[in-house]
């Protein structure tokens, strides 16, 4: 199958520091690939070369076989890619429904489309749907400012699916989310979006969410990729386990069906 | 979003309509002639309210409120045309031709540097008009008497009158456009652009263009703004239309007002207007201490603005 999104050499560097160096991925339609790396390691740089919020040093981000380096990430927005935050950015004045309102407003606004009265019942209902499928309807009418950590991550992802993309790149969608809440949250966010059939790039430190959700881990150390293979042999992985996991998890095993755990024979 | 009616449109159509019946009736003519003030004031504070709610201030909209009075001058110098359907577009098509051009620049900045990129154009334009004979320097130029629709009043009162209705009218369709345009996605850009740039960026929008298109439509309001005060006060110069504190009444007006709707603007630049003369006759030396005082107490006690105070009292209502 041809790759819908393909990074060819992708290299960046801020002065001294390289962030991306020979960065190579192609993902093909309705692959969930989880990146995985250390602080640092280049995979945020890598979502935000790929949305163009950076530039690549050089390379190419190749969508739909068109290179996208260069273009502004509206331009990226509207040609299919759009993505959620590490820190999510939502309307924090408005409440939950005007967000999804205002987005599913400026999805179809082009020229004078924009001028449209935005109080309108087919966008309403829309935004009802969304509210409903990602689970967040009981805070329809409240301030997204003071809304809860993971509600405010689903809100932010559902946003980024107004636009129907092709490609939806999640940075660290269970950050600063209690272990409690965060299946609950994927469970939530990886139903609606495989129903959408969405071709997913996430950005995780948690591996347990990693090994459960994603087809394929492509694992960063330093700018360069690591490791690319699916999630059983990429968590085996020497290098993952030594500059990814890291030491405190040397003990640990990985058991069929992804679930890590610690190794019985571990301590003796 | 849809859970309470909106009145506005109803609300401001029929506050129009009773300031300009009841006004007719019973205004005095010094009354009137604040009332023509204030609104042609509250035309520009308008398109500043549009950019506050984004999250910007300008200092420097003197700048479209002089090109506004002054087109309408220039226009009917030496017998030239006084006809108001021909001047007042023309007011406020120049100044909306001088945004566009300057929001390629503005609309790249924020917080501080936009407000003093914008004083900074003002202030251009009002040294060239000190500096420019030909056209009074200092002193100005008188406007001729303005005709409408080719009906020219023969005395001052009848202008006068004529002026105010014509104003109301046209305050009513701002209002209701303006409205109408914050009910719009693009209207609905101006908080959250406010909010949050990247996020709009991100959901495919530009928001430099959102901005540049907002910065033109509040050029465009203050050139009409200017251009209406010119008519009504039947003389130009640059201390009264460009300078700098020209700039700011219209930002005080507008902090005065709040952003909570258009029909703020009309009622802030009204109490200002009353403020400003009543300070001005009891203390005629120190009448900008009556004003800084009622500024501050609207910051500490009103930072929504005299619209708050409605919306506040609304809400009680409700409860």
């Amino acid at each position: 199958m041809s790759a819908l999104l393909e990074a060819r050499g992708l290299n960046k560097s801020f002065g001294a520091v390289t962030a991306a160096r020979d960065v190579d991925i192609a993902v093909s339609p309705h692959e969930i690939v989880g990146i995985i790396g250390a602080n640092g390691a280049g995979k945020t740089t890598f979502v935000n070369m790929v949305t163009g919020w950076l530039k690549p040093t050089s390379g190419r981000i190749l969508y739909e076989g068109h290179d996208i380096v260069g273009r502004t990430p509206r331009e990226i927005t509207r040609l299919g890619i759009c993505r959620s935050f590490q820190v999510a950015q939502i309307f924090g004045s408005a409440s939950v429904f005007d967000n999804l309102m205002i987005a599913l407003g400026i999805a179809e606004a082009k020229g004078l489309a924009a001028l449209r009265l935005l109080r309108r019942p087919d966008l309403a209902d829309k935004a009802d749907a969304l509210l409903a499928r990602y689970g967040i309807a009981d805070y329809r009418n409240q301030s997204a400012g003071t809304l809860p950590q993971g509600v405010r991550k689903l809100l932010d992802i559902a946003m980024a699916m107004v636009a129907a993309p092709k490609v939806l790149l999640l940075d660290e969608p269970t950050s600063g989310i209690s272990s409690d809440e965060k299946f609950v949250l994927m469970d939530v966010v990886m139903s609606a979006l495989k129903e959408d059939g969405v071709t997913v790039l996430f950005v995780e430190h948690d591996m347990e969410i990693v090994s459960r959700y994603v087809s394929r881990v492509v694992a960063f150390y330093q700018g360069e990729i690591i490791c690319d293979a699916p999630p059983l042999v990429a968590l085996a992985d020497p290098k993952v386990k030594e500059f990814v996991i890291g030491e405190d998890l040397h003990n640990q095993t990985l058991l069929k069906g992804g679930a890590l755990q610690e190794a019985p024979d571990a301590r003796g | 979003m849809e859970t309470t009616r909106d009145w506005t449109i109803p609300g401001v159509t029929i506050g129009f309509a009773a300031v300009a019946v009841l006004g007719l009736w019973l205004l005095p003519d010094w009354l009137m002639n604040l009332t023509v003030i204030a609104f042609a004031r509250a035309l520009a504070v308008v398109g500043l309210m549009v950019l506050w709610r984004t999250g910007l201030v300008s200092f420097g909209h003197a700048l479209y409120f002089g090109l506004g009075a002054y087109t309408v001058a220039l226009l009917g110098k030496d017998d030239g045309i006084s006809e108001v359907l021909i001047t007042l577009p023309a007011a406020t098509l120049v100044a909306a031709a001088v945004g566009l051009m300057l929001g390629f620049i503005v609309r790249r900045y924020r917080e501080i540097f936009f407000a003093m990129l914008s004083l900074a154009f003002s202030m251009v334009l009002y040294g060239i008009l000190v500096k420019t004979e030909a056209l009074g320097s200092t002193d100005g130029f008188n406007v001729r008497t303005p005709t409408f629709l080719g009906f020219a009043p023969d005395d001052a009162g009848t202008t006068l009158r004529t002026i105010f209705v014509v104003l109301c009218g046209l305050c009513w369709a701002v209002a209701v456009l303006v409205h109408r345009y914050l009910q719009s996605t693009l209207g609905r850009l101006t908080t959250a652009i406010r909010d949050n740039e990247i996020r709009v960026e991100y959901l495919g929008y530009s928001v430099a263009q959102a901005i540049h298109g907002k910065y033109v439509m509040s050029a465009a309001l203050a050139g009409l703004g200017g251009g209406m005060l010119a008519i009504a006060l039947g003389q130009v110069d640059p201390d009264s239309m460009v300078n700098w504190t020209v700039s700011g009444e219209l930002v005080f007006v507008t902090i005065l007002s709040g952003p909570g709707s258009v029909a703020a603007p009309f009622i802030g630049s009204m109490i200002y207007e009353l403020i400003r003369t009543y300070a001005f006759e009891w203390l005629p030396h120190a009448w900008q201490l009556i004003v800084g005082v009622t500024l501050l107490s609207i910051i500490f006690f009103l930072p929504g603005g005299v619209w708050s105070l409605l919306a506040r009292l609304r809400r009680r209502e409700v409860e």
